[in-house]
This record gives structure tokens, sequence and C-alpha cells, in this order.
């Protein structure tokens, strides 16, 4: 088994493996890699005689690309023998791992939404609530402004922070269809209006100064944007939900009395349900069909993910679940506020759409991520971005 | 054959061992990788050939020429920056005197760091609002601390960490060059009363030509490959402001998985390298190594 190295998430997957091979006849090894690493790993890896039996993916067009392949075995036909298991999960997180109608894949992390962190004194310090809809959002930012504080963190030294802004947009203005139809088929879908206007918005953002003037030197990596909002130079900040275990670790008195949440806003006029989420729905276990070990893999699968130790263990990790019926399991336990609050806002989202790039394939999603800086930067209009990849994909 | 004239005559026999891991390690890989630039691979399965496909993307890949060029800028500017300071760096830390010594050690300090961790701690130094780059910013023209991430800031501040990493080295083959200048050739300049600047001309900079060229050929070349510096800093970025020709074959290979066009890169990298040394080889007479005891 090939999984990535997480201090949070390895070992409870390291505990799971154990108490498989307490039970049973096969021994599975856990492997572990550090994630960059590892995609050029399982990449060169598959389709070879030293591919993994059970791999970590991320669902989308990561996992796709295997299944064009013939690399992964589906697992309909045991999920039909299990329904337990296929019904434990949240359905729009195991959609993700659903490639042409067949699932490919077993949530095995917590899920991981992109929702709005906030500063509580900053705002209070502002006489502001958080937004409920866009307008009411503007107009924050331009509060901040005049307060010389910078309205939103934005690391932009790296496109994927400036992604989740696009992603929201498109959801927002012409609901989860729109990038539906781009992850299937990309071309023209590029070139739709809502994407259009999408990629507008972001760049107006931007160019109103809505993250500063020097975004595109800040870093995530080095915990540059994260500590702006701790420290109250920033009022928001747009990120997945590990950012709050982040702010635990780095900044524990903020994170503790000032650090709060709350969902992106809605757009008038749009027609995207107002509770979609976009992020990463969860990350997957896949088994390769080319494993010798076929029936042990798949039996190892069906066995852990979905089992209350498993679940358990995750939830001791810090991480929310993606099975039904967690939040009762939350309840108090550390950080049950938010994590409570993810769940339900998981739980009742209509949609869940998986993070573009890695929706799309790696190619694709290059050039999404580069062309992102550049809008940014307002080096590209929007329109030309829509052209440019509607070619590229 | 008698073993005499093998003695005097080592042939092909000693050269075998070299020659060896350099095929293997060498021409087999480009090899390789000329033949992977004529086929469709994304690293699952098998590579498909797909002939000259490849090499006529290069001319609609619009990232292609401006990375050509980022690469041409990053390899004179940092031939521009890095020769000057560390010829001179070189030449004074030359001296005797003991606390040259002392300064001279504090120098080469870069020299003993890893190239990854020079870039880390620089992304730390520049970040624009908890680094030095936030309080040093206004004096260098820059209130908003934005170095790395403005497209026209990105590229200096690239070459002013690929100076403060290299500068040392080749600071350090002047030193040494310079002390082997005979000091009877100063002795009679100074009989001829000429001073410090006419000595640094007259003198150390002729002596010091065989080196200013094999510095320049390492730096040339060395700033073709400059890669892990790049990666780490910006990522080829703002926009692509920074993706230098490497840059962009990593990215093409090993991000995008197309290892078809990524080995097209890499032979032009290999091609420009090669091109790029026996120029400056040529065109400075090194080839023909002449004695560096002009003069004596």
């Amino acid at each position: 088994m090939w999984a990535l190295q997480d201090a949070g998430l390895t070992p409870v997957v390291k505990a799971s493996v154990d108490r498989y091979n307490k039970d049973s006849d096969n021994k599975a090894t856990l492997s572990t890699y550090i994630n960059d690493a590892y995609k050029q790993k399982i990449q060169v890896a598959m389709g070879s005689p030293n591919a993994p039996d059970v791999f970590f993916n991320w669902g989308g067009g990561n996992l796709a690309q295997f299944v064009q392949a013939d690399q992964v075995e589906p697992l309909d036909d045991t999920l039909a023998k299990k329904p337990e298991v296929r019904d434990a999960f949240l359905a729009n997180v195991m959609d993700t791992a659903k490639i042409d109608g067949k699932q490919y894949g077993l949530p095995m992390t917590g899920t991981q939404p992109v929702i709005f962190f906030y500063n509580k004194a900053v705002f209070t310090a502002a006489g502001v609530q958080p937004p409920k809809t866009y307008p009411e959002f503007l107009k924050l930012v331009d509060t901040f402004k005049s307060k010389k504080v910078t309205p939103i963190a934005l690391p932009g030294s790296q496109g994927w922070t400036e992604l989740m802004y696009a992603e929201y947009f498109l959801d927002r203005i012409g609901g989860p269809e729109k990038f539906a139809a781009i992850a299937k088929s990309g071309g023209a879908a590029w070139q739709d209006p809502a994407v259009v206007k999408a990629l507008q918005m972001c760049q107006d953002l931007a160019k109103m100064g809505a993250f500063g003037t020097n975004f595109a030197s800040i870093n995530y990596d080095n915990a540059g944007a994260s500590k702006l909002l701790a420290t109250g130079k920033a009022a928001m900040f747009l990120m997945g939900t590990w950012e709050y275990p982040n702010q635990l670790t780095n900044n524990p008195a903020f994170a503790k009395k000032d650090l709060g949440w709350f969902p992106f806003p809605t757009v008038p006029g749009g027609v995207g349900e107002p509770g979609n989420l976009v992020g990463n729905p969860s990350n997957y276990f896949s088994v390769a069909s080319g494993s010798k070990n076929k029936d042990a893999a798949i039996d190892y699968l069906t066995t852990t993910v979905a089992s209350d130790a498993y679940i358990d263990d995750l939830i001791k990790s810090g991480a929310v679940p993606a099975t039904k019926g967690a939040d009762a399991k939350l309840a108090g336990k550390p950080n049950a506020e938010f994590n409570t609050d993810v769940y339900k806002m998981v739980s009742t989202a209509p949609a869940f759409a998986q993070s573009w790039d890695q929706a799309v394939s790696p190619d694709v999603a290059k050039r999404l991520l580069s062309n992102l800086q550049k809008l940014f930067l307002q080096q590209m209009t929007a329109q030309a971005f829509a052209d440019d990849m509607a070619q590229a994909q | 054959m008698s073993s005499v004239s093998l003695r005097e005559r080592p042939g092909f026999v000693w050269a075998a061992p070299a020659a060896v891991f350099f095929a293997l390690f060498g021409l087999v890989p480009i090899a390789v990788v000329v033949y992977l630039s004529g086929t469709s691979w994304n690293g699952l399965g098998t590579p498909q050939w797909v002939g000259t496909e490849n090499w006529s993307a290069l001319l609609d890949d619009s990232d292609f020429l401006p990375s050509l060029r980022t690469t041409a800028l990053l390899t004179v500017g940092t031939w521009l920056v890095q020769t000057p300071l560390a010829l001179l760096l070189g030449v004074w830390s030359a001296g005797a005197q003991r606390f040259r010594a002392v300064l001279s050690t504090v120098f080469f300090l870069p020299l003993l760091l890893s190239t990854a961790a020079i870039a880390l701690v620089f992304v730390s130094l520049l970040d624009p609002n908890f680094g030095l780059a936030a309080s040093w910013g206004k004096y260098l023209g820059a209130p908003d601390g934005n170095f790395l991430g403005d497209p026209s800031r990105a590229l200096p501040t690239v070459i002013f960490v690929l100076a403060w990493q290299f500068v040392p080295f080749h600071t350090l083959l002047y030193q040494a060059a310079t002390r082997q200048i005979p000091a009877s050739l100063y002795e009679a300049a100074q009989l001829d009363g000429a001073n410090t600047v006419r000595q640094f001309f007259a003198i150390t900079l002729p002596q010091l030509r065989n080196t200013i060229v094999a510095s320049s050929v390492m730096m040339l070349v060395g700033s073709v490959t400059y890669f892990e510096s790049v990666l780490l800093l910006t990522n080829g970025g703002p926009g692509n402001a920074t993706k230098v020709l490497p840059l962009h074959m990593y990215q093409e290979g090993f991000v995008a998985f197309d290892m078809g066009y990524a080995s097209v890169l890499a032979v032009l990298l290999v091609i420009i390298g090669t091109v790029l040394s026996v120029v400056v080889v040529r065109t400075t007479g090194y080839h023909r190594m002449a004695s560096d005891r002009e003069g004596l």
C-alpha cells in the first residue's frame, strides 16, 4: 500500500493496517511518501510490475487518467454485495471517485471544503459582521481598505490559492454543472459566459486591492498568509479547512480566541445553490487492477475505511470524516464547534465540487494555475484566459 | 606491442574506465532523451512513437520563447553581476593580512549551504510582510516588500540570490589564481612607480585571463541549468516572469507529465549548453592553453 506521509493521517492508516494484519492471513505493508514525490512516483509505477496493490489518490482527473489506462479496479460489484460500506459515506464525497458512473475509490481522509476564515478582533474593531452576500462582502473590502487592513490574505505566489476564488465564483454564478462540463470535455466549455464572468470577478477583486499590492510575493508554505490573518494585518482568508489545525499549531492564542469562519457569500443573480462547496471532498484509496493480491486488497479496503475504529482514529487526529452520522461522534471531542460546523456544511451541501486542479488532467492543471497568476496580476484578460484554456484542453 | 611502447603512449585502455562511465551516465541518457523526444508518453504505460510531433509543438508553445529569453537574461545577468564581484573579492582576499583571512572565511560560508536551504531561507527573508523585505523594501524601491511577486523585480531578485550563493565559489578561484602570480612582477612594477590601480590592470587582470575564462564558462553553462533555486524561490512566477528553460522542461515533464515534449526541451538544453561552452572556449583563446606566465 502506498499513501501520503502526513503527520495526522499516517498513524490512522498505520493503525488500520496493523488491525488488518492481526486478523488476516495476508500481511499488508504501508509505504508513505511526501506529496510531490508521490505524484511522480505513482505516475511512473502504475502499470509497471512495481505498482502498489492499494494506492492513495486525489480522485477526479488524477484518478481518471489511471482509469483510462485500465490500471484501476472498479469497486461496484463489491459494493453491491456490501451496501453498508457504500452507504456509510456522504454521496457528494463518493462522487469524486466515480469515473463514468463507476466507483473507483473509497474516501480515506477527512473532508476538506474551502471556507472563509476571519479575524474576529479585526471585525469587531471595524464594527462589522461576516457577510452573507457578495455586495456585503465588497463593502467589507472597502471598509478594511479605509482602515489600512488588507481585506483578504492571499498567498498568490502559488496559483492554487487563487483558484479557490474562480471555483466559488463559477459555482455561485453558473452552478456546478458549468465546471462539470469543463472537467468532462474542456474546449468550448471554458468559453461559457459564466466562466468568463467568474474569471472577470477574480480579476476585479484583485484590481480593487482586496488582496493588497504584494500578494504575489506571499507564500502559503512558510505560513506568510496565515500569519497575516493571525496578526490582524489581514481580515479574511479563503482556505481549505486544513487551515484550522494549522492556526491551532502556529498561532494557538489567536485560534482559540479570535479565529472565526463563514461560508463563501451568495452572489445575487447567480443560479448556484448558496450551500454548494468546493475543495477536497476527500482523498481516496483505490485498488490497482494489475495487483497480484487483488482480492486481499479489496478486502482490506472494504473492511477498513468505513469501520468504527478507523473513523474514531480519524476524528482523534482532528479530521472530519466523510461518513454519514459522523456529527454525533464529533460532539464533545476537541474542536467540536469547528468540526461540527464543517460537517454540517458538507452533509447539507447540494454539491461539493472538487478543486479544479485535481479534477482535470495534470497538463491542463498546470496551464490553469499559470494563467490564474497572470489573471490576478492583470497580465491576462478573462476572455484570453478562457480562450487559452479552450485551446489547451 | 611491447610493454615499453605501452608505457610511453598510454592508449585507449587507460581511458576505458572513464569512457565507460561517461557513456553509461552521459551518452546513454542523452540518447534515451533523444528517443523520448519522438514519443508521446505521460509516464504511464509504454511510450508511443509520434515522430516529429513534439518538435513541431515547439512553435505552438507560448511559453517557449519567453522562457528562452528569460534564460538568456538570467545568464547575462548572472555573469555581469558575479564576475566583477568575484574578481575584486578574490584579488582582495588573496592578500596575506590576518583580518582578510577571517573575512574570507565569512564570505565563503554560502558555499557550504545547500541550494535548497539557501532558496528557502530567501523565500522567508523576502516575505513582504514578515521578512526583511518588509523593513528594507523601502530603501530598495519596493515599499510594499513585493520582490518575488512583482513581474519586473522577480528576475533581478533571483539573480541576486544566485549571486549570493555562487560568488564565493568564483571568489575562491580568483583568490587561488591571484596567489599564483609571481611577486616579482609587482616588485618590478613598484620600482617603475605604478600605483595599485595600475598594477591591477597591468598585471593582475592579464595574469588572471585564463581564470576569467574558466570561471565564465562555468557561470554561463551553469546558468543554463539553474533550476532548484528558481523552482523554490518563484516556481517560474509571477505569471511566467522567471520561468527559465530548465524549469519549463521540469514542469512539462513532472507537473504536466508530458515526457515527450519535456525531452524536446531537454535536448535543446544540451545543445545550448554545448554550443555556449564551445563558443566561449574558442573565442577566448582558452583552447590554445596559452601560458599564463607571460613576460617571465
